[in-house]
């Protein structure tokens, strides 16, 4: 490095902007000014609508305390975010687990199908489910067939048939961190723990699960800040009887044309998530979990 | 202390992966609060058969005794043995005091007790005043320290070591050579210890169970290996050999001659079956004789290549008779200047040198 600049010839001091080279903000510029002209601008502008219409003042904000519909889409909402991350996880730590173990090939093979269904899109999967759940689906079909139910069950336009889609498609954001975790312990702790005394469930708790800990805060919140804004899956497998925030951001400003209240849900969704990261960035660091060096 | 000791007993032991013998029919005996070796090159089979002692490998055939008990069914974490892995497997999200205090935990030793044991262990390896250290501050001879006293805290019945040192440098490596031969006294367990480096085994030892493709190939104390090899595999991998081989020309009560191209050596002890012979010679049994100084073994050389190692010399010597020969001498008493070219005559006794089987 040394002998790289004495060779460099010298240069007038360069003109410096917050700390970096003119020519390093020449750079980053396009960037810059795409996301300050497409997403930080048109955020504000939602912002600004949610204070402004129909009125001026908090009067959309002052009815989330006030409306029974609104803290219900709340409330749905939060819970099938939960239910949703909550089985999440546990599949994705299992098919985590699995990978992990796999031979090498047989670990290749598996990896494509956990993430081939991220190049589907979301609206197919979500049709597939509805050919899969409905009355006369094939699953209602089977289980009629065989005698187990006499009556179709209602596995879809509801909180179940949502949770099921959502399931499957956040599985792939679980599974590559807690696989990313799993992958880093040395293979040889598990073994030590059980020669050490402990039964195979207790070195699974007191070793293998602590030091994936990392892996299951970045699925959580990747998975729950994924479902909190979830629109298309909640849209058809909900079939409008259940609405998610998303959904109903989008029937407030399409259908009702009541901008005030649709900008201000989807503000208070971005406060939602940002209190979410916030949380959970007090417990972890959030650079090393997504592959930054701290 | 006694009460402590077990043996351990391998009989016809036997692990298939597919067509490949990892471990074939090898039965050894582990004697009351010995410190055995198991060396042998990798792939030779020693891992699997600490791993099948452990009760991580389930063997193909054979059986495992501790005492006269057999243990061969057991899952690991009934068998009580103490085990030290390769790279430490150190729990990396628990401090020293949490990893030691993790064997007595899961055996639900009551939290004073426990706490009391754990300074005992910790002072047996002088770590005490690192307790509340994680495994990742701590240097590798510290980690390796640490490994030992989580092995030792729960008084197992037997100690498993698994290359315990092979991630040390060397320096660190002698000085915990010693720490472990002086820990193995000081606590008088039975030690199984693991390794491909043959001067480790041979300065712990009270034996040695040498290894090769599976099989056990010589069994004993540490002396009688490097100076009765079996065969020419264990001379070569232990220590390193010379070989000679010649054709017996004449048998005697004490001894024979044999020749090598011409050449006429003597050999002390009883001569082998067949006329073939293969004789190992130690590099540093070889010694530079005067011009005229009567030897019962002489040959004559040149120096092709030779190493200074501040103790030693090593020469390389091509002779006409012997074939090359390499050749070790203290390098304080060398009696000639090393120089490539040099002419040398080379002697040694008669004892000097050993038959070995050719495998």
């Amino acid at each position: 490095m040394a002998t790289l600049a004495a060779a460099l010839p010298e240069t007038a001091p360069q003109t410096r902007i917050l700390g970096a080279s003119f020519s390093w903000w020449l750079l980053i510029a396009p960037a810059v000014i795409l996301m300050l002209a497409f997403y930080a601008f048109p955020l504000a502008e939602v912002l600004w609508i949610s204070f402004t219409e129909p009125e001026p003042g908090f009067g959309n904000y002052e009815r989330l305390l006030t409306s029974a519909a609104l803290q219900r889409v709340w409330m749905t909402t939060l819970r099938i975010c939960t239910i949703t991350t909550v089985i999440t996880l546990v599949a994705g730590y299992v098919v985590a687990y699995a990978l992990v173990s796999a031979p090498p090939r047989m670990q290749r093979w598996m990896f494509v199908c956990v993430l081939l269904p991220l190049w589907i899109s979301v609206l197919v999967r979500a049709f597939a489910w509805v050919t899969l759940l409905r009355s006369q689906g094939v699953v209602n079909e089977a289980l009629l067939g065989i005698g187990v139910i006499d009556q179709p069950l209602r596995l879809i336009w509801n909180e179940f048939g949502i949770a099921v889609g959502m399931v499957h498609y956040m599985i792939p954001y679980a599974v590559l961190p807690l696989y990313a975790s799993m992958r880093d312990i040395d293979p040889r702790l598990v073994p030590a723990a059980r020669g050490l005394g402990a039964t195979r469930i207790e070195a699974f708790r007191r070793v293998f699960l602590p030091l994936t800990l990392p892996g299951i805060v970045a699925a959580t919140v990747l998975v729950f800040i994924f479902s909190l804004g979830f629109y298309v899956t909640p849209a058809i497998l909900g079939g409008g009887r259940t609405l998610m925030v998303a959904e109903y951001i989008k029937l407030q400003i399409l259908d009702l044309i009541r901008w005030g209240v649709g900008t201000m849900m989807a503000s208070t969704l971005l406060v939602a998530v940002v209190v979410v990261l916030a949380i959970f960035a007090r417990v972890v660091d959030f650079r090393r979990l997504f592959g930054g060096r701290h | 202390m006694a009460a402590l000791q077990h043996s351990l007993t391998v009989r016809r032991l036997a692990k298939h992966y597919g067509p490949t013998r990892a471990v074939d029919d090898v039965t050894l005996t582990i004697g009351r609060g010995q410190f055995v070796t198991l060396l042998g090159p990798s792939g030779s089979g020693k891992t699997t058969i600490l791993m099948a002692i452990a009760g991580f490998v389930q063997p193909t055939a054979g059986e495992i005794l501790l005492d006269e008990t057999p243990i061969t069914p057991l899952p690991p974490e009934k068998r009580n043995f103490g085990m030290v892995f390769q790279g430490y497997a150190l729990f990396p999200h628990m401090t020293v005091a949490e990893n030691v205090t993790f064997p007595l935990r899961v055996r639900n030793v009551a939290r004073a007790e426990a706490e009391r044991r754990v300074a005992e262990a910790l002072d047996l390896v002088q770590l005490g005043h690192l307790k509340d250290r994680r495994p990742s501050q701590l240097s590798g001879g510290q980690q390796q320290r640490v490994a030992l006293a989580r092995a030792l805290v729960f008084q197992p019945a037997l100690l498993l070591l698994d290359e315990p040192l092979s991630a040390l440098d060397k320096k660190l490596r002698a000085e915990l050579q010693v720490e472990l031969k002086a820990l193995h006294r000081r606590v008088g367990l039975t030690f199984i210890y693991v390794t491909h480096d043959q001067e480790e085994a041979l300065s712990m030892s009270d034996s040695i169970a040498i290894l090769r493709d599976g099989k056990l190939v010589q069994e004993g104390p540490p002396g009688t290996l490097y100076e009765r090899p079996a065969t020419r595999f264990v001379a070569d991998f232990l220590g390193k050999s010379n070989f000679l081989a010649g054709r017996i020309v004449e048998r005697r009560n004490d001894g024979f001659a044999y020749a090598v191209d011409g050449a006429r050596f003597v050999q002390h002890g009883p001569p082998p079956a067949g006329d073939d012979v293969l004789i190992a010679l130690r590099p540093e049994k070889i010694g530079i004789a005067a011009e005229g100084e009567p030897a019962p073994n002489t040959v004559e050389g040149t120096i092709t290549a030779w190493s200074y190692f501040g103790t030693s010399f090593a020469l390389i010597v091509e002779t006409a008779a012997a074939g090359t020969l390499q050749v070790t001498v203290p390098a304080w008493r060398c009696p000639v200047e090393p120089a490539e070219g040099r002419r040398v005559r080379l002697a040694w006794t008669a004892d000097a040198s050993v038959p070995v089987v050719r495998d």
